[in-house]
């Protein structure tokens, strides 16, 4: 059996996660159980070998991550998966992949925390760690699905853009939508578009393999393709030797940086609805914004013009399109799944008297009329 | 590999071959501190490969963080230079993604065993198709000195002013427990013998395991008056008792008074890549 054939299927987030990779082409997958991410692994353990993949379940997730990072760089696109306390662990490994510009997927299934905290509960408290989990300067790009379908979605544009940027790309979802059971359809191979890594255009005897081209990303050899260098952890020149002198310094993290910065209008994605006249904007993603959608429509009975933006790239922050928002908004609700995280990043591009923030803790997202008694208390 | 096909490819590597051929010579010179034994590995080790044509291209090289760490830098191959102790998940996956490359660990016993010692025995177990090199130098070098999990015993380092407290690790008994097969030490004072044990791993599948004991001069010599760098190594000649098959767990190491060196342990098991290649051919037959 190889991928899932076109249809419509109802599946579980997890599920549908999994699937959507095999067909964004990974054939490799490394992870250790952990809820409520366990499914992803689960399914791919049995899937993985159909296609001619690989799973591998590690000893913990450093080494799951470690090796989805070799099985890259031996051109197998690879996946690893995990819930808050083994992304934690993954930390140091997400800035070596970013380092050395290592295409890879990370889900992060988020449960309540910290620490063990709420393993089978629902969360979005990892949004701020997913961004800045290891030390350095880097950047990183982080999708947020809010339905089964989009999961699945969101899960091969993942692939796609850690392939364009040679960089690790999470998928940051909050439990429900990592456990909900949805219909999904599951499209024809050519509505899919799928991204492969660039590959070098010299020679191996001319061959940098940190020069980058005016895209500012480097074509990518793979081991054992004829192609021998250094891959580093350590500040390294265009030919991935390790230098220590400050311009080297600077030129590497730059452009680590600038390569997605300088095309965040590319990366970002956000949904609008009913924003066009709207006083009151609620900005949420993942499951609270499905409510928030509720909410703005019982607004607008009530006669309250209220709109939904919903963020689906967290990372880079889609600021232009909540610039634009929180200049024409009379109100700004922002409702999220933790004690204020993405609240923080809303705030810096409007005044904080503008702002009213609904967290929820402990597995929910917020209800209708808890967002409907915040939408109508300025 | 014959006794006599194995010697000669020995006298090829010691006499025959251009080391410099699997080095990155504009690199050179290398950081390592005068009467650190990693140079002595890195001619060992590029001697070997010219003397068994390892063709470059089908070779991955990976290493840890810390002194031994960066012989990677220096030589001619598919190279990496992973995080702190994580040599091992990464090689791990590239012996399965790439079954017909050589895949090759060199890294320091700080690196493999204290920071890396759940990956050693869990690699070591699954039979991981590896060649794992590991340097013990009985201290973290790249750091200035402290102790790690194969300080012995009553020997000074910079955070064991007072003398080290804890046993060390027995690297070769832990790995051999764990399911390695392939098993063998040696000292930087066994050039010859270390590029025959080499030759011998090269030609062999599975978790295979070298614990090749190191100089330190500059750190732990110097902190334990273990003298000049020529003397360190004559005490290392002087005490090594070559042993070969004899029980890892009997493979005892104190590099004042004694260290058992030779080939310990040689077995077959199926590698990990088989065991994999199977489940991949039972879940298609399903």
């Amino acid at each position: 059996m190889g991928a899932m054939k076109p249809g419509i299927y109802f599946l579980m987030g997890d599920v549908a996660c999994a699937e959507a990779a095999i067909l964004a082409g990974c054939r490799f997958f490394a992870g250790y159980p952990i809820t409520p991410a366990t499914e992803i692994a689960e399914h791919m353990a049995k899937r993985l070998p159909e296609v001619g993949g690989i799973f591998v379940q590690m000893e913990d997730e450093i080494a799951s991550i470690m090796a989805a990072i070799g099985a890259s760089w031996c051109g197998w696109k690879a996946m690893t998966a995990t819930s808050g306390p083994g992304f934690s662990l993954m930390a140091e490994s997400i800035g070596y992949a970013a380092m050395t510009e290592t295409p890879l997927v990370i889900v992060d299934i988020m449960r309540g925390g910290p620490s063990t905290g709420q393993p089978t509960k629902a969360s979005q408290q990892d949004v701020q760690q997913v961004r800045w989990a290891s030390h350095g300067d880097y950047e990183i790009i982080v999708l947020c699905p809010a339905s089964v379908q989009e999961m699945f979605n969101l899960t091969i544009t993942a692939f796609n853009l850690s392939e364009e940027y040679r960089v690790p790309v999470v998928l940051a979802v909050d439990g429900i939508v990592g456990h909900a059971w949805e219909n999904i359809r599951i499209p024809p191979k050519e509505e899919i578009s799928i991204v492969n890594r660039k590959k070098p255009h010299v020679p191996p005897s001319q061959y940098l393999p940190f020069k980058p081209d005016a895209d500012m990303v480097p074509p990518m050899a793979n081991l054992c393709e004829g192609y021998r260098f250094l891959i580093t952890g350590l500040t390294h020149d265009e030919r991935g030797m390790p230098r220590m002198d400050e311009e080297t310094q600077t030129t590497l993290v730059r452009r680590l940086c600038d390569k997605i910065r300088k095309n965040k209008e590319k990366i970002t994605r956000s949904e609008e609805f009913l924003l066009e006249d709207a006083d009151v904007v609620i900005i949420a993603y993942g499951t609270p914004a499905r409510s928030a959608r509720a909410a703005v429509r019982a607004a607008r009975k009530r006669g309250v013009k209220a709109g939904l933006l919903r963020l689906i790239t967290l990372w880079p922050f889609p600021e232009n399109v909540v610039k634009k928002v929180a200049k024409k908004a009379k109100h700004i609700v922002v409702c999220e799944m933790n004690y204020g995280q993405m609240v923080k990043e809303v705030m810096r591009y409007c005044t904080e008297d503008k702002i009213s923030f609904l967290p929820k803790l402990g597995e929910y997202p917020p209800t209708i009329d808890e967002i409907l008694q915040v939408i109508t208390q300025k | 590999m014959s006794v006599g096909s194995l010697q000669s490819c020995v006298r090829r590597a010691l006499y025959e071959v251009d080391p410099k051929k699997y080095l990155r010579v504009e690199t050179l010179p290398h950081i390592w501190c005068a009467g650190c034994g990693n140079g002595i590995l890195l001619q060992c080790f590029v001697r070997t490969l010219a003397a068994c044509d390892i063709d470059p291209d089908k070779l991955i090289v990976i290493s840890g963080i810390g002194c031994a760490g960066r012989i990677t830098t220096y030589i001619d191959a598919c190279c990496v230079h992973t995080t702190h102790g994580r040599t091992l998940p990464f090689a791990t996956a590239v012996s399965l993604c790439r079954p017909d490359a050589h895949v090759v660990v060199i890294s320091g016993d700080g690196d493999l065993a204290a920071i890396g010692g759940n990956h050693l025995i869990h690699a070591a177990r699954r039979n991981v198709d590896v060649l794992v090199i590991c340097v013990n130098n009985f201290n973290y070098g790249m750091t200035g000195g402290q102790y790690g999990p194969t300080t012995p015993e009553g020997s000074h380092t910079k955070t064991t002013p007072y003398g080290t407290f804890e046993p060390p690790f027995n690297l070769v008994d832990l790995v051999a427990s764990a399911g390695a097969a392939f098993v063998a030490r040696w000292t930087a004072a066994h050039p010859v013998q270390m590029i025959q044990t080499l030759i011998r791993a090269f030609n062999k599948k599975g978790f295979r395991f070298i614990e090749y004991v190191s100089p330190c001069p500059e750190y732990f010599g110097r902190l334990n008056k273990m003298g000049k760098p020529q003397q360190m190594l004559r005490v290392l000649k002087q005490v090594s008792v070559v042993k070969h098959g004899v029980d890892p767990s009997e493979a005892t190491m104190n590099p004042f008074n004694r260290i058992v060196v030779g080939e310990f342990l040689e077995r077959t098991r199926p590698t990990f890549t088989d065991k994999l290649r199977e489940v991949v051919e039972r879940a298609r037959r399903r």
